[in-house]
């Protein structure tokens, strides 16, 4: 059946931001979706907040909503549109969710809409935990057995059906205390007891264990001819217990027979088509018990996610692009398969290789959350790497992380040996942890048995043979010391091990000094493709990995080509922004008929499809392999700019190694971020910035902060990111900090810089090719100075800034551009305190606001700034002024506090954010009402505020209280607010302080008493009464503002609510009007 | 161990014996399944063949008694990336080194086997020799050239059953020979649908699926002669897979052709390979084969598409058939090859793709019930 002709426009909805468990694999199937959409002449609209995504490029559909994915946008969008169709099966759970929730005002039938993909029925059927448990019974499948319980004759009763093991999960509490897992009925009402009791409405949930066993997933696809195909299978290595984000994964699976798998195909087929999805792809768990190969279904998401974007990547088979086409009416028979060129999509992939996929976390951000895994999801990325065997896989997987390891170990990172041991170890080794690994490594080395370890861990015993034989050979490297001959050379690579591993085995070796050894020896990688159906038919998309084998495929072309280095793994800091800027690098690339290779190791991105570069290499992003590459494709350049801190690390090794990196020079880049070297050009260039010192001991701190003058910021000179840094008001602070966070020694100086306080906070991004300098955009920040900039609300262009300041900077801006020779992008950080502009950073590279300026402006700076590292001038490329829009757009950080327990959600100056949103509009107070429900922040009209404050911010708070009071909201605060509140004739109610008894501000939160909240507070006096605020307000989603700041936006964003409805409009009609 | 590969056209890979020291020589083909190397180790369709699997990690799930497809492993060689001696799975009774070094098969690792791959792609199926003693390039190769070829040589021979048998118990119950000439020789005689299987090589789960879908399967040596079967007036006639070339086979063409009129007929793999032939038509040998668990064949009567799993390396020629006598039920959806055809004048019908899969996918499981179905309709 050939694509409908009945229907013309069609709406997808998006995700919206980045948050934990759902990254940019979302803006990787929306694009793709979109893409084949267009492809076939459809008229495609888009819903997506996310502004740092390729989907809301503007090129990529035709009309883009950047607007708060909420079932009310949704709908406000489908009067204007009236669309033909809505396809929700592509933005993850948010899309569906909205999909559901605008379903049941019944716009879709009133505007005779059709949900394309999965019906709302199908939608319903998988999500519904009733509903999903009939329709698996009905097939003759079983999901796990569970009831819920109010007392304990009930908890006896639901028990007595279940059978033990059994898990306890008390319903609604603050905190998810209270649960665990009962073997006998003595410890089941223990468990229960404490479970009731910590249960808000005294309810626990009670199911049937099935802890340990191993862990499936299959990727099927359906055509609505009732055609169903299997893409791919994947194994989690870590156990059922942790959620399958948090697992390392392997596809395709290794520890099922052909019967066994069979089953699992069966079964997935059969619930494809008893859920109903008539078109797409879905995702189905299953538990596995390893004793007797009973199977569980755990779950079914009846559309595109995380594990579809990693079997699309792991195979080359394109799961959201095909699952678009589907949904327009093309069957899978219909459909060619790219990657081939001469073969169909309606077959099932063979791979040749094996792929590992390993979680990133940020638990070092969080110290106050236990680095444990559960059920909830809490990485925030992931890298996946490609080898001929599951050793090689996981090593290259392992140095891809970015947390400093070159592998499985052996690069001189692990504790001595022996040092882990014991209960210690196998507490380690019991509870899931994000090192857990590599205590496997450590459990390996220390004779314990893999049974035990098997036990401990309940990974299968072939996973943990897989890494016995590693460090097996890792022995017999150590003991070869610096001669290591051929055979075991060539073994060593085969099993994944690096140069740097290998170095730090010869016991005196350099990683160089190996390299040379290794060629000398004819030892390189060759490389292979990812080609769908294990080499059976020819392969036209040039997808490779490299291995240690005889045969290389990689056809190098004869022309000019440049390499574009990715960012690896998302986490927080380096996130999607810079994979959209590396896309834009390869779009400008082709536009410039140069062919683009793309290097990059994370599964999620839009730079690792297949057919967003000329060439993709799905490779760790180190020095090694790096090197390697350039060495087959010798390129006319490497583009290391706009991969974020991953590529920027090794632009100088790049360079000494000869490697022609194009751009602003790397020497312009240390000159920036060198202290000394940025000091010496701010000082030519006649430019200030804030007084700093360094300090190598705790008395030298102190005399240098007295030389500043207190308040200021102080943070150890190596870390990056933000990490460990710290505003300090007075001598007592200094001490606490010394005392607390970080010991100054001669190699590791602390750093002192002014704390610009109650400054104005302004990022700036530019462009320049050297000569001219053209300002992107200027960004004012809604949160003071101190706030990390990736954490900070702000708003293009600045509202509050006086011209002359905003002459200075672009002024600054120019010349440093100048001074730098910037060939490309850069970014700076201004303050402005007391009526002098102040510079706090420069970057010369991509920042993380690029792609929101360039949504912002409508001008897309990153494949503009490709152009000028190809020698293109602004002049040549039309880039001669800049663009200030006539309307408001607001960025707002999107903060993954719900997720991690025990942390207290305040800003600070160490980021920790994972996503951001955009907000536009001609009203500066509707566009960041936008930004905040887009936010997921659900502002109320009216209703009662909530103020609690430290005294320094009295001041500040005082005209958004009256704003409040004003608008008709109830004013409820604690006895210090009340009073100068009241002194300053603004009414408002009295509540308890926690820590003054009940009832108080929490009970009142629970109560649904309060609406929105507005709680300062940074310094650890507030920690205990504020805190508890903070987490209510998290735990109940009431919005909150944890700054004056962000207080007084609120209050314009709800001034203009009330004054006006938003309205919705897309990007494109916006930039007509710069 | 140290081994070597040496195809006949002169290619040398070095690679590691993993069942210690030996010779073996047969066609060198690969199958791209990712699971089910026990089932693919014991089919008989691949007696002479040296099998290369591309999925690189062989042996993870160890070996297990009931993913036999029949009494003995029947390829020449197994060439695998790397093998896993720790093999984890409940099923598991022993490691796959274990079970190949029983029978004397060489099993070698350690090779680049997508290389080996892309080779045959390109050149096709060949002959070739491995070696643990002999590691001289040049000898090797020219002792693969000397291996005879596999295109006109009777291989059925090898692997049919010499003596008949019924299926009890999940396993063969042989039955003297003589015993074929009693026509009460069924047991289930009007309960069951009574089917002679011409065991060409016959996957066990082939009569599994028979017997699932109702019948009561007698598995016959391939020389059995008309007269014979027809004396056991069975409901229906089956024609297994089994190895190598079908030209040669005139025996059973010839045996086919005299009961065409008579049964219901229905052939898998080589059975519909020599049902071709009985028809009038060619056969010839392909490229490189079809070998793997993700070949989509169209069922031209629904327009549905099934996932089969193959093996064949010899196929009937499309255009030497008499279309007005019999009609293409199934094409492969990859390159419009014959994957099915149906004469419904003489009830008869077979399938290129193993619908009994062991390994594979089950999508085209309803090919047995058709059968039963074509059968009872035959009685009414």
């Amino acid at each position: 059946m050939p694509k409908r002709n009945d229907i013309h426009k069609i709406l997808i909805i998006g995700a919206g931001p980045i948050i934990i468990s759902q990254a940019c694999e979302f803006d990787y199937s929306g694009t793709q979706a979109c893409k084949a959409l267009k492809e076939e002449g459809f008229e495609v609209v888009l819903i997506n907040s996310n502004p740092a995504t390729i989907m809301t490029d503007p090129e990529t559909a035709d009309r883009v909503y950047v607007e708060p994915v909420t079932p009310e946008t949704l709908c406000k969008v489908i009067e204007i549109e009236r669309p033909d169709a809505v396809l929700p099966t592509l933005g993850g759970q948010t899309a569906l969710n909205t999909t559901i929730d605008a379903a049941k005002t019944g716009i879709f039938e009133r505007y005779n809409i059709e949900l394309i993909g999965a019906s709302i029925d199908a939608i319903n059927k998988a999500e519904d935990r009733e509903l999903f448990r009939d329709a698996m019974n009905k097939i003759g499948l079983r999901i796990p057995k569970s009831g819920f319980a109010t007392n304990m004759q009930e908890v006896e009763e639901t028990a007595r059906r279940i059978g033990f093991p059994i898990i306890v999960r008390p319903s609604f509490t603050l905190g998810g205390t209270g649960g665990g897992v009962a073997y006998n009925m003595e410890e089941l009402a223990d468990l229960a007891k404490a479970g009731l009791d910590a249960s808000l409405i005294t309810q626990v949930m009670l199911e049937e264990s099935v802890l340990g066993w191993k862990e499936f997933e299959l990727e099927v696809m359906r055509d609505h001819a009732d055609n169903v195909v299997i893409i791919c299978s994947i194994e989690n290595v870590d156990a059922m217990g942790i959620h399958t984000g948090d697992s390392i994964t392997v596809a395709p699976a290794q520890t099922l027979s052909d019967k066994e798998y069979q089953a699992l195909r069966d079964a997935s087929i059969a619930i494809i088509r008893e859920i109903g999805v008539d078109t797409g792809g879905s995702n189905v768990q299953f538990a596995v018990n390893p004793e007797n190969g009973d199977i569980i279904v755990v779950e079914m998401n009846p559309r595109v996610s995380r594990s579809s974007a990693l079997a699309s990547k792991a195979t080359g088979f394109p799961i959201a692009k095909i699952a678009a086409k589907l949904a327009v009416g093309y069957t899978l028979d219909e459909i060619p398969n790219d990657i081939t060129g001469e073969t169909m999509a309606c077959f099932e992939p063979s791979i040749d290789y094996c792929v590992v996929k390993i979680p990133r976390w940020t638990f070092e951000k969080f110290p106050e959350t236990d680095d444990i895994l559960t059920t909830a999801m809490k990485s925030v990325g992931e890298t996946m790497s490609i080898g001929r065997t599951f050793k090689e896989a996981l090593q290259k997987g392992l140095r891809s992380l970015e947390i400093g390891r070159a592998g499985f170990g052996a690069d001189g990172k692990d504790p001595a040996p022996g040092s882990v041991a014991g209960t210690d170890l196998e507490y380690k080794l019991s509870t899931p942890n994000s090192q857990r690994i590599f205590y496997i490594k450590y459990a390996i080395e220390h004779g314990m048995p893999i049974t035990m370890i098997h036990e401990l861990t309940a990974i299968d015993p072939w996973f943990l043979y897989q890494m016995k034989q590693i460090v097996d050979l890792e022995k017999q490297l150590k003991l070869a010391g610096m001669n290591l001959p051929k055979d075991l050379f060539e073994k060593a690579k085969k099993y994944g091990f690096s140069d740097m591993q290998l170095a730090y085995l010869s016991g005196g070796l350099t990683d160089k000094q190996i390299e040379q050894k290794r060629k000398a020896l004819g030892i390189v990688p060759v490389y292979k493709l990812v080609d769908t159906c294990a080499a059976e038919f020819r392969a036209v998309t040039p997808y490779y990995y490299s291995t240690y084998e005889s045969e290389c495929e990689a056809r190098v072309a004869n022309r000019k080509k440049v390499i574009i280095l990715g960012g690896g793994p998302n986490r927080i800091g380096q996130g999607i922004e810079f994979d959209y800027c590396c896309v834009h690098a390869s779009f400008a690339l082709r536009e410039e008929g140069v062919e683009s290779i793309m290097v990059n190791s994370n599964p999620e991105t839009v730079s690792t499809d297949y057919d967003t570069s000329d060439k993709l290499y799905f490779e760790p992003l180190t020095r090694e392999d790096v090197l390697h590459i350039v060495e087959k494709e010798k390129p006319f350049g490497v583009i290391v700019q706009f991969g974020g801190q991953t590529p920027l690390n090794l632009a100088t090794d790049l360079q000494k190694a000869g490697v022609p990196i194009i751009g602003t020079s790397p020497e312009s880049i240390d000159r920036a971020e060198d202290r000394d070297l940025f000091a010496a050009m701010l000082k030519k260039l006649n430019l200030r910035q804030p007084d700093n010192g360094i300090a190598y001991s705790y008395g030298e701190a102190v005399s240098v902060a007295r030389d500043i003058g207190y308040p200021v910021m102080v943070r150890p000179s190596f870390v990056l990111g933000g990490r460990a840094m710290k505003i300090v008001y007075d001598e007592k602070d200094l001490e606490e900090y010394f005392d607390l966070a970080v010991q100054a020694s001669p190699d590791k100086p602390v750093l002192i810089d002014k704390f610009l306080e109650e400054a104005f906070e302004l990022d700036v991004d530019a462009i320049s090719d050297g000569e001219d300098t053209i300002i992107g955009g200027m960004m004012e920040h809604i949160e003071e100075a101190g706030i990390h900039s990736g954490d900070s609300a702000c708003v293009l262009p600045p509202y509050s800034i006086d011209e002359h300041h905003i002459r200075q900077m672009s002024d600054a801006a120019k010349a440093i551009a100048k001074e730098l020779n910037v060939k490309g992008l850069m970014n700076i950080q201004f303050g402005i305190m007391n009526d002098t502009v102040y510079i706090i950073e420069v970057n010369p590279r991509a920042s993380r606001t690029i792609p929101f300026v360039s949504k912002a402006i409508g001008v897309p700076l990153a494949k503009l700034a490709t152009k000028v590292m190809l020698g293109k001038t602004l002049k040549e490329l039309g880039v001669t002024k800049e663009i200030i829009p006539s309307y408001y757009c607001v960025k707002e950080a999107v903060m993954p506090f719900d997720r991690f327990e025990n942390v207290d959600p305040v800003l600070g100056p160490e980021m920790k954010s994972t996503g951001e949103v955009m907000g536009i509009d001609k009203d500066l107070g509707a566009a960041v009402a936008k930004s905040q429900f887009a936010a997921g922040q659900k502002l109320p009209k009216d209703g009662t505020v909530f103020i609690s404050v430290q005294d320094k911010d009295k001041k500040a708070a005082l005209p958004v209280a009256q704003r409040f009071h004003d608008m008709g909201f109830t004013i409820m605060a604690t006895r210090g607010t009340v009073t100068f509140l009241e002194e300053n004739n603004i009414p408002s109610t009295l509540v308890k302080k926690v820590s003054a008894g009940r009832p108080h501000v929490v009970d009142a939160v629970k109560n649904g008493e309060i609406q929105l909240i507005l709680n300062t507070g940074a310094s650890s006096q507030t920690q205990r009464d504020g805190y508890k605020i903070r987490r209510a307000a998290i735990k109940y989603k009431i919005p909150y503002a944890t700054t004056t700041d962000g207080a007084r936006a609120i209050s314009l964003a709800i001034q203009a609510m009330k004054k006006e409805k938003l309205t919705v409009k897309p990007i494109q009609d916006y930039h007509k009007e710069n | 161990m140290k081994a070597l590969l040496a195809l006949e056209d002169g290619r040398t890979f070095s690679c590691r014996s993993f069942t210690g020291p030996g010779e073996a020589r047969g066609e060198v083909v690969f199958n791209t399944s990712m699971t089910g190397y026990q089932e693919i180790l014991t089919d008989p369709s691949y007696y002479g063949q040296m099998v290369t699997m591309t999925y690189p990690l062989i042996g993870n799930y160890g070996v297990c008694p009931e993913d036999v497809e029949s009494d003995r492993i029947h390829v020449a060689a197994f060439i695998v990336k790397e093998y896993q001696e720790f093999p984890s799975n409940f099923r598991s009774k022993g490691t796959l080194a274990d079970y190949l070094i029983k029978s004397h098969i060489l099993g070698i690792e350690d090779l680049d086997t997508r290389a080996l791959t892309r080779h045959i792609r390109k050149s096709g199926a060949m002959r070739a020799m491995i070696s643990t003693t002999d590691l001289d390039p040049e000898s090797l190769v020219a002792r693969a050239g000397q291996i005879p070829a596999m295109q006109g040589s009777d291989l059925v021979q090898y692997v049919t059953t010499r003596k008949p048998y019924f299926w009890k118990y999940n396993q063969p119950d042989y039955v003297d020979a003589k015993s074929l000439e009693d026509p009460f020789i069924w047991r289930h005689k009007g309960k069951k649908h009574s089917v002679v299987a011409l065991d060409f090589g016959i996957k066990y789960n082939i009569i599994r699926c028979l017997e699932n879908a109702g019948c009561e399967v007698l598995v016959v040596p391939a020389k059995t002669d008309v007269q014979t079967i027809k004396r056991l007036n069975p409901d229906g006639i089956f024609l297994s897979n089994g190895p190598g070339d079908p030209e040669p086979l005139t025996y059973i063409v010839e045996t086919i052709r005299e009961l065409l009129d008579n049964f219901p007929i229905f052939g898998i793999c080589l059975g519909m390979q020599l049902l071709g032939l009985a028809m009038g038509g060619k056969t010839m040998k392909i490229k490189f084969g079809h070998r793997g668990g993700n070949q989509p064949v169209k069922n031209i009567d629904t327009g549905k598409v099934e996932i089969t799993s193959q093996n064949h390396g010899f196929a009937v020629d499309l255009n030497t058939l008499d279309k007005s006598k019999c009609h293409l039920t199934h094409i492969n959806l990859n390159e419009d090859s014959l994957e099915g055809l149906k004469n419904d004048t003489i009830r008869a019908f077979a399938v290129q793709y193993h619908p009994e899969a062991s390994p594979g996918p089950h999508d085209a499981a309803y090919l047995f019930n058709q059968f039963a179905k074509v059968m009872e309709h035959a009685k009414a």
